[in-house]
């Protein structure tokens, strides 16, 4: 075992390098390259040097156009400089690159590869970003795994700064960036002897300066651009030599050797497959058994692709080469073929030599889109097909293509990985520490033994209640396995309720052993089993244990966290090491992990760990199965054709089964599909007591899942209730002879509390006993699922019957937005429900990218939803950057088609005049009117249909828009204060009728909670670990500037009717509006389930003001601006330690906290007292009709 | 005048302490009280549950939702925090280089393992003594009244048994027989009492029907108790005796120094009246004693305990009698 071990992921192995060998970070967040940056910027805090001794600085930038142009000036001024990024973060840098890359500064980007979204978003891998840049002028190296993210950092670094030509260093989202693997780090000393000073001197020599000046990026004309652009040539020619010699070096120096194109396989191979990427892996391993068993196959993995060097790819081939089949992890629709087809293709066509006999035929094939899984079944594939006698030329493998019948045929089942590697499988929660530990198990075995080791974790998209799947392989040779355990020798199960919706032992090998976290002992956990684990668990001869981790964990104090209880009983059963050694290393590792959270929490740990053993039982397993039992259906029954057909595929975790018909070929997909996915995780539910209640609403208003919810109806309504439903008169006068109820979705509620925290009422007779209070779930459940299906029965108030106005009236709507997968307790999603309360059945949405984009809009399922009548907000989501154009877009089209309608409806003779009329000038203001006007569309769709004058077929196609619409622009902060300020601001200055909703968590949540200009002064986030230096952003006031457009800061648990009637009051503004919503985030670190009561001492210590800005109010004599809430009387201290974000900071930096702290309040202090006097200030805005 | 007084082995120059509080948390306010002719500080207490439950909130919040979303693996940085300790000895140390006087930590704690912990790093942070504060509320009816006071001894034994600085108790009145509980913990190692600790009792709030915390600071009447107890232990246990409740003005530290107390410990007239109070005191006490006669503090010193006074048995008499016609005969009784 060297020294030099580590086990790392790919992020991390790159990123060290990067930072090491750099002076300035310009970084944005974007996934899955954000972690790069979150470690140059932790490490640079912590005060970690490069290479030259000084600690780089690292800038958070406002998008990655902006890191791009950050780092161009960089450059130009003669500083090392990198950024890291993906995806569209590496689109909006294109232009810099070329810059960069025009000007030959040596710079290295690196890139976890992701999708482009095109008909969806997608964080995973593939290399569709990579090859959007090949035309840049940028050199790529392709690293295959951890080992060679690392390596081929100081490769390129080497390469750029000799070449002066800039580098991408290539590695693919998530399978090289997420994946831990046990790696041989550079020490400093090897990359101080790979870089050569002289080339340092020279980048900085070039560096621009008053002491020598020059000019750069000049403007050019017809006579010289062209010259300019080959002058160049000499520098990119060059690369591919000059990479070999760094290579050559490298393998002098560290023992690792590479070339540009490696070649594996049979030397007298007739076939070759040739790949870059992360995919090498499973080709390599397939190549190899392959020739073990006589097959003359052979692989050549790219290493540089640009520039592609024809004489080093020609060479790499075998003589024998007969067929060649180029596989692209990337797809170009319309072109001859993929990008590395394509070169392969001409280089041979260029580059094979007469003298080598036939040039063999090329193919090409896609694989592995968004982390596809690419398995050596699907190259053995490729394989096969290369020895037909007239292979596809062009094919795709991983998917079945029924529709171009592209697809390659592969057997998984086939593939058989070797005996002496041990691979695990472990299924967990999120919130129960399974893939921490896992990824201690990892490093623990990497760095304590000479086993490799290698970690991979699948998430799902969910943010509550979501569940993990943690793939790890243990073995004597390196393991560069690049895709998922197939076949377990060791399972474990987390949580007993996932045998219940999850097929966990579909992966177990024969023989192998089944850990189970069980709250049933070894004599009774048998009859607990759904048949058809029981079934499983003897066809396939498992090893039976059980442990109850949550009893022992408890006992130790640690409540949920089974995490350190499971791993223990891992390694006493996985035989990896002794026991008593590897209860140690666990101690240690956890010692590392926790070592500054204080003793308590490292000795509860330990306690878990020595109570871990003494809870472990083997289940002697019965003859035969018993259980009547089985797993839940996925969905229930009677559900629509699509979600039968494709949604509760995916939801059984088969989605890679779907064959490609079965798919919507543009993206387009149902709403109201979250109800069918009852996912039942919370243990426990609130459970309404109507004696209690006071009708108030605020459960059912703060509800981040809308699962209480609450409805009146005519008391009739009740007669074929089930027993348990409750119900109580209703205490308003505006329904008489009404009966309501509240009603919780016991499968949708995720069980955060939130509505407990706020109810206001109490009984009686014991204090603590509210309205609705929280008890365990099982008892509840059938009682309560009958409830909730029949509530979902009663009908609901008209739209006239209730005051929406007002918060009680606003919860008897139907809510529009459902069961979402945000997280427990989420402060966004009440505001997003009580839009589609308020406006649903109209309603466009054009969303950010972020959380809110996730929650709603990443399947399977979407929580956006329709009423009885088929109407329901429609939603889109474009890109991160672009949301406020996006909606203006939508916007723009809405009044152009009415317009378009209205001409139609002016100037036809053959519709009734007073239909016409009526439809013309009648009044949309009033929910009752806009039913009235959609009921007189209606009429004339129905007039139309009847006619065949040719006017009708263009009216039918608009007449939907003359039902007014409300177009509502939705993101969190870092789009509005950051990415998307400019086209934010220009969207707020063009007077269009469009409401923009930012759900300000003061940070991007998405991506990990990183600093955003919305992030207060004193907070600690990322990229700004010592707390934020400056204030926030006061974007309102940019707004409000304006003066014509509507603008509110909002804060639901502060002032619920204020947030009602800000709503009401920006959906009915004409013009632009603009809503502050403080949305209390999980990045906060705080007590989610307070977390709606914690907002009233926000806003009562001044942190976050209420107003409105109504610029309907902006005539003489009044006074647009209001303050909506208290002068503060809460010192911000006070309620910032509440929050892990403050009070962080009184804990690493007590200092610094006071200063910050003190400039905090001052902040507060002057922000209050500008808007006393701007509430006291008269203003007139200037219209055409004023 | 000689206010010379020697509290736990310490000598001081006079007997009036400040105990813990908001003043001596910071050290502004510590150098002020130095600079009014403070004798000795109490700095405030490292409250063990409270260290403990302020690492577990952290922990929970830095896992909370990590490793189970795969575009955030976690939502905070991951900076080095001090634990509570680590603030506290800090603070004792800053203490110590910022006023010449001694410094007295203390800790307030329930469990045996945090005491012994954090008592030892308390010593190694340079305090001069060490205060220790039982805070334990039993409220579970099963529990007795003697495993109550074994806990608390065993407590006092096992910091006893990890340090060697000097170590005071800080007592609560509700015992059944408190001098046997003194003596028992004197034996257990206390060097000094301190009558006595002043909870903060509850209060309820009617209009949101909640339980909420309420501090009342002390008058001169609640010196009594301590008072009464004082005058009991002085000279029959061999310990220092401080007291710690309702001593606001001269006569009130003077009374507690005639009971047999060797400090006067105040907090809440500091808090009222700014830590320039001290003078005031110190002034006033001189004065009194140059007045009539007294030539030392020493000299004066339990000269009105139980065993020195002429009317033992006032202190015995549990008096409400007594007390209640001596209140009727000021007042008229409406």
């Amino acid at each position: 075992m060297s020294p030099k071990s580590v086990t790392i992921d790919g992020n991390e192995a790159a990123a060290r390098i990067a930072h090491l060998t750099n002076e300035v970070v310009a970084i944005y967040p974007i996934t899955p390259a954000s972690p790069m940056g979150e470690h140059a910027d932790a490490w640079s805090n912590a005060g970690r040097a490069n290479l030259w001794g000084t600690v780089p600085q690292v800038i958070e930038m406002q998008s990655e156009a902006g890191a791009a142009g950050a780092v161009h000036g960089s450059l130009q001024a003669g500083a090392l400089t990198t950024t890291f990024t993906a995806s569209q973060g590496l689109l909006l840098m294109i232009p810099n690159m070329f810059k960069i890359a025009g000007e030959l500064s040596p710079a290295v980007f690196h890139v976890a590869a992701r999708s482009i979204a095109t008909h969806a978003l997608s964080i995973f891998g593939d290399h569709s970003d990579v090859m959007a840049t090949r035309t840049t002028g940028w050199a790529m190296l392709f690293g295959n795994g951890v080992q060679e993210a690392h390596d081929f950092a100081l490769i390129a670094q080497v390469a750029t700064l000799r070449s002066r030509v800039p580098f991408l260093n290539v590695f693919d989202g998530f399978r090289t960036s997420h994946e831990i693997n046990k790696i041989e780090a550079l020490d400093d000393e090897a990359v101080r002897t790979l870089i050569d000073p002289r080339d340092v001197a020279a980048h900085r020599e070039r560096a621009l300066t008053p002491d020598a000046p020059v000019l750069r990026g000049t403007a050019q004309n017809p006579d010289v651009f062209f010259q300019a652009r080959e002058a160049a040539n000499p520098y990119h020619n060059a690369v591919p030599t000059l990479v070999q010699e760094v290579m050559d070096e490298f393998a002098e120096r560290v023992g690792r050797r590479y070339r540009l194109f490696d070649y594996v396989g049979a030397a007298d191979a007739d076939r070759v497959v040739v790949l870059s990427g992360s995919g090498c892996g499973a080709a390599e391993e397939a190549v190899e058994r392959a020739v073990e068993q006589g097959e003359k196959v052979g692989l050549v993995k790219v290493r540089l692709y640009r520039p592609f060097s024809v004489e080093s790819l020609v060479a790499a081939f075998p003589p024998s080469v007969r067929r060649v089949a180029v596989l692209d992890r990337t797809k170009e629709p319309g072109a001859v073929g993929e990008p590395l087809y394509q070169d392969v293709v001409a280089a041979l066509a260029e580059g094979w030599p007469v003298d080598r006999g036939p040039r063999p035929e090329v193919t090409g094939g896609r694989y592995g889109l968004s982390s596809k899984e690419f398995t050596p079944a699907m190259v053995l594939s490729v394989f096969e097909e290369l020895d037909r006698d007239e292979p596809k030329r062009h094919f795709t493998v991983g998917v079945n293509d029924d529709v171009t019948h592209l697809s390659l045929r592969w057997d998984d089942e086939a593939w058989r990985e070797p005996d002496d590697v041990t691979r695990a499988v472990f299924y967990g929660l999120g919130s129960d520490g399974t893939v921490g530990a896992n990824k201690n198990s990892v490093k623990i075995i990497g760095e304590n033994t000479p086993l490799h080791a290698q970690g991979y974790f699948v998430y799902d998209s969910k943010k509550s209640g979501a569940t993990t799947v943690s793939h790890l392989r243990f073995g004597p040779r390196p393991i560069r396995s690049t895709y998922l355990v197939r076949r377990a020798n060791f399972i474990a199960c987390h949580q007993f309720q996932f045998l219940e919706s999850t097929d966990v032992l579909a992966l177990a090998d024969d023989g192998a052993t089944f850990l189970l976290n069980s709250p049933y002992g070894p004599d009774d956990v048998w009859d607990q089993l759904p048949g058809e684990v029981q079934r499983t668990i003897l066809e396939k001869r498992l090893r039976l244990f059980v442990v109850d981790a949550y009893t022992v964990a408890r006992e130790a104090g640690m409540q949920g966290r089974i995490n350190t209880v499971m791993q223990t009983c891992f390694f006493a059963l996985a035989d990896l090491l002794p026991r008593d050694e590897a209860i140690g290393h666990i101690k240690e590792a956890i010692r590392k992990t926790y070592g500054k959270r204080g003793p308590t929490v490292l000795e509860r740990n330990y306690a878990a760990v020595d109570n871990a053993l003494g809870g472990l039982s083997e289940v002697t397993v019965p003859q035969q199965a018993s259980s009547t039992r089985s797993r839940r259906p996925v969905v229930p029954e009677h559900v629509p054709d699509f979600v039968e057909r494709v949604t509760a595929i995916v939801l059984a975790g088969h989605g890679d089964r779907l064959p490609v018909s079965a798919v919507p070929v543009d993206g387009t997909f149902p709403t109201g599909t979250a109800r069918f996915e009852k996912r039942s995780i919370a243990v426990e539910i609130p459970i309404w007591d109507p004696d209690v209640c006071i009708q108030c609403g605020l459960c059912s208003l703060v509800c981040p899942h809308a699962a209480i919810r609450s409805k009146a109806f005519p008391a009739d309504a009740l007669s074929r209730a089930p027993d348990a439903f409750r119900a109580l008169d209703w205490k308003g006068k505006d329904l008489p002879g009404h009966r309501m109820a509240i009603q919780v979705a016991p499968d949708d509620c995720t069980g955060c509390g939130v509505c407990v925290d706020v109810c206001p009422a109490r009984s009686k007779e014991v204090a603590r006993h509210k309205a609705i209070n929280m008890e365990p779930k099982q008892p509840h459940l059938d009682r309560e699922r009958a409830s909730f299906d029949f509530f979902l029965s009663l009908p609901g108030p008209n739209s006239d019957d209730t005051a929406r106005n007002s918060v009680k009236g606003s919860q008897l709507l139907e809510p529009l937005f459902e069961f979402s997968g945000a997280c427990a307790g989420c402060g966004e999603t009440p505001y997003l429900k009580l839009l589609t309360q308020l406006f649903g059945d109209r309603l466009l949405v054009a969303n950010a990218t972020g959380c809110s984009s996730i929650y709603g809009g990443n399947l399977p399922t979407t929580p956006w939803s329709k009423n009885a009548d088929g109407h329901g907000p429609a939603w889109s989501n474009s890109l991160f950057e672009d949301n406020a154009e996006f909606g203006l877009g939508m916007r723009m089209a809405l009044d152009q088609h009415e317009r378009f309608a209205r001409d139609l409806l002016t100037a036809s003779d053959w519709i009734e005049p007073e239909l016409a009329e009526s439809i013309l000038h009648s009044e949309q203001e009033t929910p009752e009117q806009i039913d009235a006007q959609r009921e007189r569309v209606r009429e004339l769709e129905g007039r139309l249909a009847d006619t065949d004058q040719p006017e009708a077929r263009l009216l039918t196609a608009v007449a939907g828009s003359l039902v007014r619409k409300s177009v509502w622009i939705v993101g969190g902060d870092g789009w509005a204060y950051d990415i998307g300020f400019g086209g934010l601001d220009h969207v707020l200055a063009s007077g269009r009728n469009v409401n923009v909703l930012v759900l300000d968590t003061e940070v991007y949540s998405n991506t990990g909670g990183q600093a955003s200009k919305s992030t207060p002064r004193a907070a600690v986030a990322k990229f700004a670990a010592g707390g934020k230096s400056v204030g926030k952003k006061d974007l309102g006031m940019i707004a409000v500037d304006y003066g014509n457009v509507y603008v509110a800061q909002i804060a639901m648990g502060a002032n619920p009717a204020q947030t009602v009637r800000a709503f009401h009051e920006a959906e009915s503004w004409p013009g632009p509006s603009l809503i502050l919503a403080y949305s209390h985030c999980i990045a906060h670190g705080i007590d989610m389930s307070k977390a709606m009561t914690h907002q009233k001492q926000l806003v009562g210590s001044g942190y976050w003001p209420l107003f409105r800005y109504d610029p309907r109010q902006a005539h003489e004599d009044e006074h647009p601006f209001r303050l909506d809430s208290r002068r503060p009387t809460i010192p911000f201290r006070e309620v910032a330690v509440n929050e892990a974000r403050f009070a962080m900071l009184q804990r690493s930096d007590p200092e610094r906290a006071a200063e910050l702290f003190g400039l905090a309040q001052r902040d507060i202090d002057e922000r209050w007292r500008y808007y006393e006097q701007l509430a006291g200030v008269e203003r007139t805005v200037v219209r055409p009709d004023s | 005048m000689d206010l010379s007084t020697t509290y736990l082995g310490l000598d001081l120059p006079n007997p009036l302490v400040a105990s813990s509080g908001p003043l001596t948390e910071r050290i502004d306010t510590l150098k002020r009280l130095a600079d009014a002719g403070i004798a000795a500080v109490v700095l405030p207490s490292l409250f063990q549950e409270e260290v403990e439950h302020g690492d577990l909130e952290f922990h929970w919040a830095r896992t909370h939702g990590t490793e189970a979303f795969p575009e955030a693996l976690d939502y905070l940085p991951d900076v080095e925090l001090d634990s509570g300790p680590d603030r506290y000895l800090r603070r004792v140390e800053e203490a110590r280089a910022a006023v010449d006087v001694p410094v007295v930590a203390s800790l307030n704690g329930s469990s045996k393992s945090g005491w012994e912990r954090y008592a030892s790093l308390v010593e190694s942070a340079g305090a001069s003594a060490l205060e220790l504060n039982v805070y334990f509320v039993p409220t579970d009816p099963t529990q007795t009244a003697a495993d109550v006071e074994q806990r608390q001894l065993d407590l006092i034994a096992a910091v006893r048994s990890q340090v060697r600085l000097p170590l005071a108790v800080k007592l609560s009145p509700f015992f059944s027989s408190p001098a046997n509980f003194a003596r028992r913990a004197v034996e257990a190692g206390a060097d000094g009492l301190v009558l006595f600790n002043r909870f903060y009792q509850p209060d309820l709030d009617l209009e949101n029907m909640q339980v909420v915390p309420n501090l009342v600071l002390s008058g001169s009447s609640d010196l009594r108790l301590p008072l009464r107890w004082i005058a009991v232990l002085s000279g029959v246990l061999d310990c220092s005796l401080a007291a710690a409740s309702g001593v606001h003005t001269a006569a009130d530290a003077l009374k507690a120094l005639f009971a047999g107390a060797d400090v006067a410990m105040s907090t809440s007239a500091l808090l009222k009246f700014g830590p320039e109070h001290v003078g005031r005191l110190l002034e006033e006490m001189s004065s009194w004693l140059v007045e009539h006669e007294y030539e030392s503090v020493e000299q004066l010193k339990g000269s009105l305990s139980q065993r020195n006074s002429p009317d033992p048995e006032a202190f015995e008499r549990a008096n409400y009698q007594q007390t209640l016609r001596s209140y009727s005969t000021s007042y008229e009784v409406p």
